[in-house]
């Protein structure tokens, strides 16, 4: 927890968010409340209510009164598609990057890309099936990663 | 909440529940404190740093009413609490120096203290006592520092005291014992929110419990924001010194260092994505500067903040 230079309340939101889309915290359950929230991370309960209300807003979490926050229906695709919309620009980008510092042409990165896809593969294949339509992406066919 | 002691420290959302308005604090030639002007909203945690001698304490006493200004108003819910006796009760200040009665022990602290804060909660109290181990049959000022430092937290939380002041609160607790305070202050903050005011040096471990920052040097106030503003007030750059100069050329240095041909500065400015992504492409690394990194560079050397000269000037002036 803050090991980076975001504020800390979007750190506790995006934590919540991956545990959330990890299946962690199912749709329709309970997530931990602030108290129990700032006590286990020791972080000011004022700044783990600002980060839990960033979820309330994007309605990924609701308030059941007297009960606590609990995770709306929906939220982990809603979540999953976000993530995917910003694959791009969250992994590729910087690949790219890096690559055009070591000198790398667009040819050696696709090459180390599938010879790693190979590698995966090859060790565990069971895990790497393809997904089975959890969220809309584009139509074509998908080879597992 | 019906409170008992005669002071309202509920008020409106306007009203800080501690304001300093031009506040110096001079001993002789020494001025400990210097113009200090500042809030602490109600309902805060307000760290307050910097390095030893900028003033920290001296600051914290005027808070408890221990002590007044030499010049300008301290005014906590509202009163003056060196003269304002139910503002003390108010507040609770837990010091590195508290004594304790020579044939005290832990039993007679805890019967005491409640009679000074209304609010004192038994069942927190006997909960960090268990937590920290605290022995019952130890007269109390053989307490080991640590064993000092658990005490004070014990009162300092269970007080649940309107305005809760902890100057070092740490010192000589090992790193369970501390874990065990972070984690009871956040959740008796939670469940019963107040305002606390509390000093120190472990940054990096204790920033996450603050709202609100205060930077002290050499009595004056440098820095007094959010605690998300003071985190991204600075970053680093480091590299080809050339490529360094040119990106940080402009901005406000608070820190650098060399090492052969690579320089590393930190500049007091907020890293836009745009600052980043030009720092990389020029070969350079960039990374936000940690709060400590902030609160260091102040004070590390003679070209921040004022000249010994200009405090004697000052001391003149208003003597």
């Amino acid at each position: 927890m803050i090991d980076d230079g975001r504020p800390i309340f979007q750190q506790i939101a995006d934590q919540l968010a991956d545990g959330i889309a990890a299946g962690a915290y199912p749709e329709g359950t309970q997530v931990p409340s602030t108290t129990e929230l700032a006590a286990f991370h020791r972080i000011n309960p004022a700044t783990v209510g600002k980060g839990v209300n960033l979820l309330v807003e994007r309605g990924l979490l609701h308030k059941r009164r007297g009960l606590g926050m609990f995770v709306s229906d929906g939220a982990r695709d809603a979540l999953l598609a976000d993530r995917t919309a910003r694959f791009s620009d969250a992994f590729v980008a910087p690949l790219l990057e890096e690559a055009r510092a070591l000198g790398l042409d667009l040819g050696e990165v696709h090459r180390l890309v599938d010879e790693r896809a190979d590698q995966r593969m090859r060790r565990d294949p069971a895990q790497h099936e393809p997904p089975q339509q959890r969220h809309p992406g584009p139509d074509r066919e998908r080879t597992p990663l | 909440m019906s409170t008992g002691h005669a002071v309202s420290t509920v008020h409106a959302d306007s009203a800080p529940a501690v304001r300093l308005d031009r506040v110096g604090r001079a001993f002789r030639q020494t001025h400990a404190l210097d113009d200090v002007t500042l809030e602490v909203p109600h309902g805060t945690v307000c760290g307050l740093l910097g390095r030893n001698g900028a003033g920290k304490t001296t600051l914290m006493s005027l808070l408890a009413g221990h002590d007044r200004p030499t010049s300008g108003r301290v005014e906590v819910f509202g009163h003056d609490p060196f003269t304002h006796a139910p503002t003390t009760s108010a507040v609770s200040f837990v010091r590195d120096a508290q004594r304790y009665p020579d044939d005290f022990r832990l039993r007679h602290v805890l019967a005491v203290a409640p009679r000074f804060h209304p609010q004192w909660s038994h069942e927190r109290a006997a909960e960090l006592v268990d937590a920290f181990r605290l022995p019952a049959r130890t007269d109390v000022k053989k307490f080991s520092r640590g064993q000092l430092s658990a005490l004070g937290i014990v009162l300092g939380l269970s007080s649940r005291a309107p305005l809760t002041v902890f100057d070092e609160p740490y010192l000589g607790l090992d790193a369970s014992a501390r874990r065990i305070f972070y984690a009871q202050l956040v959740e008796d903050l939670a469940e019963h929110p107040r305002t606390v005011v509390v000093s120190t040096h472990l940054i990096d471990e204790m920033e996450a419990l603050l709202e609100h920052v205060v930077v002290l040097e050499g009595g004056r106030v440098v820095r007094d924001c959010s605690l998300d503003e003071a985190r991204s007030a600075a970053y680093t750059v480091s590299g080809p010194a050339v490529v360094v100069a040119d990106l940080v050329h402009g901005l406000p240095v608070l820190a650098s260092s060399r090492l052969g041909g690579l320089r590393s500065v930190t500049v007091e400015a907020t890293l836009t994505p745009e600052a980043a992504a030009a720092a990389r492409a020029a070969g350079a690394q960039v990374e936000p500067a940690s709060l400590q990194d902030v609160v260091a560079a102040h004070g590390a050397g003679p070209s921040t903040g004022h000249t010994t000269e200009q405090h004697l000037e000052t001391a003149g002036a208003r003597s």
